[in-house]
């Protein structure tokens, strides 16, 4: 087994061309888990831990544009006042540990159906953005993620970052665990409530093979809701969270019935819808969700 | 606490009851009631405690398990010559290399150390591999070819009753019949039914199974593992080597928790023959996912009852069917069932009782010993039965089991009378008068908790009450008793110390801090070390039924006892006293000193031991019982514990999730030898009890073992625990030494019944079946 342990993307890129079926290594919470029992047995490492370019996250014109190595914990910690929904999917990854290990990058590489932060970043229309040997690509996370744990990265390429427009308006993460703490998503969904351009957006973890967008319950919501009161009719709640629920296909497995999960997204779509509107309704400063703020 | 009053903490009624005990009064700093250090406590908080995974010996080997994928099967053939010569391979054994017996098991040796012909569970060993690396046994493993030819597996414990025997010893384990009264010609004007499931639990302690096996070069071998009894490893080892028992020495390594998963044989014999047969020292570690199938789990049970009782509410008659499953092989089934059987009724007045048990071989992993032993399933079923019982009465069910309970003086069902405490009544009070949280507590609190499901309109508290109990000790007729031996001499600064050598596992319990306390007090001597556990003195009995405080205890008082009188014999020879000819005790050994009585004059102890050490070794047993006889009677039982519990929980309907907030109880402890450490096995407890309440369950299909992992086999987090409050009941247990009971098991019995009671009264729902998971609340249909 070799492992490259470059420190820069330009000598990641040539590590990755030099082996392109390369192993790519960051936190190590979903691959040394896989390595552990043996599911997995790399031969080329290219570990990524020491490229100080893919840390950190900045905001610029409007834009978040988070490093491949952003962990949990800096999105718990760091990005809680300005994406608390976000920090808020962050605090529900495993342990403290995990979570000072794991990465935004890592997350979406790994591309598991329950994968804590990609329901939320699919609603954000987030970017992801691949360098390698071929220069620079940049593509849509809902096209990048192809099913369960496919991805659309090419060989010699890696995850560099993630990117999506600032949304002014209220923004929950909601996820269903069989316990308290430290558990794998039943179910999860992300609704970013957009102030500016008057749209509902949802995004769906663990209830299809990748995280989904409910378009056509994002239209009703967006059509339904006064977005100047944050009104909508118990109703239109109750056919939203039924739309949602309607666009998920999930499985039945040792975690859950496909039945409950249908059934938790629609409690989780109206709850979430709920607490949006009535962000609205609180009053105009609710662009960095002053519920989630409230509570912490 | 004789008063039975409530305090608003655990700690403050810990220090309560320290404060108003009554036992061996004594100088010395951290004797018997106070709330002494552990002295593995710092080093387990730093990270220096050796556990028995950091065993290391030089030029070791390292042994690794293969084992059938299939929980039913035929061996056609296993080849293991691919494996045999990899480079770094050094060994790899089959069934035929084992020298002696081939079966190991706790009451009946019927469990193949390698599966030679049939394998009945997932997980059973077939071959085991020792080589230089882990990684290279690893890959040996997977070298082995084993054709199986795949049967169906038995996995329905009811069907198992009538099917096609698995093992030639036949399917059912043990039958159980308690006829008690005349249950064929009482009744009751109020007559209850319920059918009700336990799944299957893990013990999930923190350290996988570990050891390391050192051959001595002359035949024998040294064991260093992690167990629950030596004697008992060490005597199947043995004979499964065709070795006498003194060439095989267990000692104790750092034991990283047990709850019953540590009482059979795991890795024991695999690593004793891979040493010898290779000559070198073997190390083995379990990871967690093998740990899953390396160990016995707590029988699945369904169970059937009919509760009777009149229109007061005075029970008549309790009638129950209870099957549980036990897997492929014995391990402890034989006693979890009469468990089951003897406790089925509660810790109630029941003059007719009609129980009949069944535990039986399945296909499924095999099930043993679990903390709460056979009552933790029976309360389950019993204390619903109970609620149901109250409900239908239009009786308050606090005040349905107060007027039920048993008393000292009563009989069980098992016709037994209890002569021991049996502050039944005043572990409900105490449970009950315990103040209830008023709030939600933050977001985070609601369930649901990290993923922020709930907002605080979703959120329903209900309230449930449990009650339960069991046995301490081995029961049946059997003598588990213990030896320790104590050591009295003059250290190197001329002050004495005090060495305790006892074979009693340590596995987190605290009985290495019992044991200091209780030379510190009947000794007078602060300075008190213990030797490594090992084989080298007589057995200490297993760290299982609640038993060490008593046995392991009652030895270390006796052992003593016998090295005081020892002494004073001694300084009566060197003062000319005739101690035999007195007619009463004339000299004592008080604060540290050597006193006589008349004349006043004392002799420190240190100036006693000059003339060289002291030591004595005593064996203590506790009384006599019988076995059950085939209507199911008889003075089965030593000492029963009791336990009440109340549970305080928020549920979220509509998504089925659980937050439990907070349990209150009142337990009989007897006298709190440490009431800090009586704490530490209550919250600890009540944590398990919750795990099984709502989430803690291997799930099968199949017979095959769906989640055997940390990830998928969920144990409560600091956010899935609920807050506390305990009050002791101390009232000293007649014949126990210091009065005291064990404390270890009655926090898991009803624990459970509590948090699914509340649940039960949060949401109308009646549940019939633990661990609840979400899509029974959740999904529940709307009219039950």
């Amino acid at each position: 087994m070799s492992v490259a342990r470059p420190t820069t993307v330009a000598d990641a890129i040539d590590a990755l061309s030099a082996a392109p079926d390369a192993d790519l290594l960051a936190g190590g919470t979903d691959f040394m888990v896989e390595v552990n029992f043996g599911h997995r047995r790399p031969r080329r490492i290219v570990a990524l831990r020491r490229v100080d370019e893919l840390r950190g996250w900045r905001r610029v014109d409007g834009v978040y544009d988070l490093g491949a190595l952003v962990t949990y914990r800096q999105i718990e910690d760091e990005l809680a006042d300005e994406l608390p929904a976000f920090a808020a999917a962050a605090r529900t990854v495993g342990s403290p540990q995990i979570r000072n290990a794991g990465t935004i990058g890592g997350n979406i590489g790994t591309a598991s159906p329950a994968g804590d932060a990609l329901p939320l970043l699919a609603a954000l229309d987030a970017q992801v953005v691949c360098d390698g040997v071929d220069g620079r690509r940049t593509m849509p996370l809902r096209e990048f993620i192809v099913g369960p744990k496919q991805i659309e990265r090419r060989d010699g390429e890696l995850i560099a970052r993630v990117r999506f427009d600032r949304c002014r308006g209220p923004q929950h993460f909601l996820k269903v665990g069989q316990r308290n703490a430290m558990a794998i998503s039943l179910v999860s969904l992300a609704l970013v409530a957009d102030i500016d351009a008057r749209r509902v957006r949802v995004g769906i973890g663990s209830a299809a093979p990748r995280p989904v967008r409910p378009a056509e319950a994002e239209a009703f919501a967006s059509a339904a809701i006064d977005w100047t009161t944050g009104d909508i009719a118990p109703d239109d709640v109750a056919a939203f969270a039924d739309m949602v629920a309607a666009a998920t296909s999930p499985i039945t497995d040792h975690r859950g019935t496909a039945e409950y999960r249908v059934h938790a997204v629609a409690v989780l779509a109206r709850r979430a819808l709920q607490r949006a509107v009535r962000d609205l309704a609180d009053g105009p400063d609710i662009a960095d969700g002053p519920e989630m703020r409230r509570q912490r | 606490m004789p008063d039975g009053s409530a305090t608003d903490t655990a700690t403050a009624s810990a220090a309560h009851a320290s404060a108003t005990r009554t036992a061996t009064r004594s100088p010395v700093r951290g004797g018997v009631g106070s709330d002494a250090d552990r002295p593995d406590g710092i080093p387990k908080v730093q990270g220096r405690f050796g556990f028995s995974s950091d065993a290391f010996a030089e030029g070791m080997l390292w042994g690794r398990t293969l084992r059938s994928p299939h929980p039913a099967a035929r061996i056609r053939s296993i080849d293991t010559s691919a494996a045999e010569q990899m480079d770094g391979v050094a060994v790899v054994i089959t069934a035929a290399d084992v020298p002696g017996r081939a079966t190991f098991g706790l009451d009946h040796p019927d469990q193949p150390v390698f599966a030679a012909d049939v394998v009945r569970y997932q997980g059973e060993p077939v071959a085991a591999i020792a080589a230089v690396h882990p990684e290279v046994a690893l890959r040996a493993s997977s070298a082995v070819e084993v054709d199986y030819e795949e049967l169906d597996p038995l996995v329905d414990a009811e069907a198992a009753i009538d099917a096609a025997p698995i093992h030639p010893d036949g399917n059912v384990v043990r039958h159980i019949e308690i006829v008690h009264g005349s249950p064929d010609d009482a009744s009751g004007e109020v007559v209850v039914d319920g059918v009700y499931e336990v799944g299957m639990q893990d013990q999930a302690f923190m350290g996988p199974e570990s050891g390391l096996a050192i051959p001595d070069g002359d035949g024998g071998v040294d064991l260093y593992v992690s167990t629950q009894w030596l004697h008992v490893d060490r005597d199947q080892v043995a004979a499964c080597l065709g070795l006498p028992p003194e060439d095989v020495r267990v000692t104790l390594s750092g034991v990283g928790g047990a709850f019953g998963a540590r009482e059979d044989v795991s890795l024991q014999v695999h690593l004793c023959l891979l040493a010898l047969r290779t000559g070198r020292p073997v190390k083995m570690v379990y990871s967690r996912e093998e740990s899953f199938f390396g160990h016995v789990h707590r029988h699945p049970a369904h169970m059937r009852y009919r509760h009777h009782a009149d229109r007061d509410g005075t029970l008549t008659k309790v009638e129950a069917r209870v099957v549980l499953d036990g897997g492929a092989y014995a391990s402890s089934s034989t006693a979890v069932i009469s468990n089951a059987c003897s406790f089925a009724a509660g810790p109630y007045r029941v003059p007719h009782a009609h129980v009949e048990g069944w535990a039986v071989r399945t296909n499924n992993p095999p099930c043993g010993a679990m903390r709460g032993f056979g009552s933790v399933q029976v309360c389950v079923a019993y204390e619903a039965q109970m609620d149901k019982l109250a409900a239908a009465l239009g009786m308050d069910p606090v005040e349905l089991r107060l007027r039920n309970a048993l008393e000292t003086g009563d009989r069980m069902i098992t016709g037994q009378r209890i002569t021991g405490v049996a502050p039944v009544r005043e572990c409900i009070q105490a449970a009950v008068d315990l103040p209830l949280p008023d709030d939600l507590g933050g977001p985070l609190e609601f369930p649901g908790g990290t993923g922020r499901t709930a907002d605080r309109q979703h959120v329903r508290r209900g309230v449930g009450i449990a009650v339960g109990y069991k046995n301490l000790m081995y029961s049946e007729g059997f003598d588990d008793f213990s030896t320790a031996s104590v050591r009295l001499e003059l250290a190197g600064d001329g002050r004495p110390a005090a060495t305790v050598h006892s074979a009693a596992a340590e596995v987190g319990q605290g009985f290495v801090t019992l044991a200091q306390q209780i030379v510190r007090s009947e000794l007078g001597v602060e300075r008190v070390q213990l030797r490594a556990a090992d084989t080298a003195i007589s057995s200490a009995g297993s760290t299982s039924a609640s038993r060490q405080t008593w046995m392991s205890g009652g030895a270390v008082q006796g052992a003593c006892a016998a090295l005081r009188t020892h002494l004073l014999e001694r300084v009566a020879g060197q003062r000319g006293i005739d101690l035999a000819g007195a007619r009463r005790q004339v000299l004592l050994l008080r604060d540290g000193e050597i006193h006589h009585v008349d004349e006043g004059w004392s002799v420190p102890l240190a100036d006693a031991l000059v003339a060289g050490p002291v030591e004595e070794t005593y064996e203590y047993h506790h009384a006599v019982t019988e076995p059950l006889d085939e209507r199911g009677q008889g003075d089965a039982h030593v000492s029963f514990v009791f336990a009440a519990h109340r549970a305080v929980v928020d549920v979220d309907v509509d998504l089925g999730l659980v937050r439990v907030r907070q349990i209150t109880t009142g337990q009989d402890v007897g006298n709190a030898l440490n009431p800090r450490q009586v704490i530490g096995q209550i919250e600890g407890g009540i944590a398990q009890g919750v795990g099984l309440a709502v989430m803690e369950e291997i799930l099968l299909s199949q017979g095959r073992i769906r989640n055997p992992s940390f990830t998928d086999y969920l144990i409560p987090t600091a956010l899935d625990m609920p807050q506390v409050e305990a009050t002791l009941i101390e009232q000293p247990e007649p014949g126990a030494p210091f009065g005291a009971k064990g404390v270890g098991e009655p926090p898991t019995i009803s624990s459970t019944p509590a948090v699914v009671a509340a649940i039960r009264a949060a949401t109308g729902l009646d549940l019939r079946r633990v661990p609840v998971r979400p899509d029974d609340i959740a999904l529940a249909p709307s009219d039950s």
